[in-house]
């Protein structure tokens, strides 16, 4: 009984995932400017981690769980990258404005 | 007993923190400003991937699971307002314009030079 909910549930909520995985890779091709991408790469990377996490709980495999929390680490780790990165490619311009203390 | 109740609450936790991720997707996708759509992407995108983790912990019933579990939820809880801030301070301060509609900028003087 309770396997044939866990079952079902799971592929309810692979199906849910995957259309949010879908919506964001929208907004990271159509995306304005660098910022929108990303930040739609980041929620790309937290429903990943949530595909991972349901994946996990239908496959019975806890090793997945880590992949989930190295995956969160990354996304992080790369949002703080790009956001230096879109700062840093912007100041030569108006270097002289913005850095005065 | 015990087992299946907690296989219940796991389901629901995991359709919840799907139907969550849809949600700040579908902000994401539909909002007009960068900086509506970080708060969709942020606080709705923390929340569904928490509530998948408490997922996994409610379903597997172990404490070493559980345990790995919470150390994410804390990490993402933790971590998604940084980067959220970070990215919102580097697009404010490389001249991303607010949407019309944004009608309180406080990082903007009466004389039009930003604080920042």
């Amino acid at each position: 009984m309770s396997a044939t909910v866990l079952s079902i549930a799971t592929m309810i909520a692979l199906v849910i995932l995957a259309l949010a995985l879908l919506l964001s890779v929208v907004r990271v091709i159509i995306g304005p400017s660098l910022s929108d991408r990303v930040l739609a790469l980041d929620l790309l990377t937290v429903s990943a981690m949530g595909f991972v996490g349901a994946i996990a709980i239908r496959t019975g495999l806890t090793l997945y769980l880590d992949i989930a929390i190295a995956l969160a680490l990354l996304g992080f780790l790369a949002t703080v990258g790009f956001a230096r990165y879109i700062l840093s490619r912007q100041l030569p311009r108006d270097a002289g404005a913005e850095n005065q203390p | 007993m015990i087992a299946d109740l907690m296989i219940y609450l796991g389901c629901a936790a995991l359709l919840l923190g799907a139907l969550f991720t849809l949600l700040a997707a579908i902000g994401v996708l539909r909002l007009p400003d960068l900086y509506m759509r970080m708060h969709a992407a942020s606080k709705a995108g923390a929340v569904g991937g928490g509530l998948v983790l408490l997922a996994v912990a409610l379903v597997c019933f172990d404490a070493a699971v559980a345990l790995r579990a919470i150390i994410g939820i804390g990490f993402l809880l933790l971590t998604t307002p940084v980067s959220a801030h970070l990215l919102a301070r580097a697009s404010y301060r490389t001249g991303y314009h607010a949407h019309k509609l944004m009608e309180v900028d406080e990082l903007k003087s009466k004389s039009g030079q930003t604080l920042m």
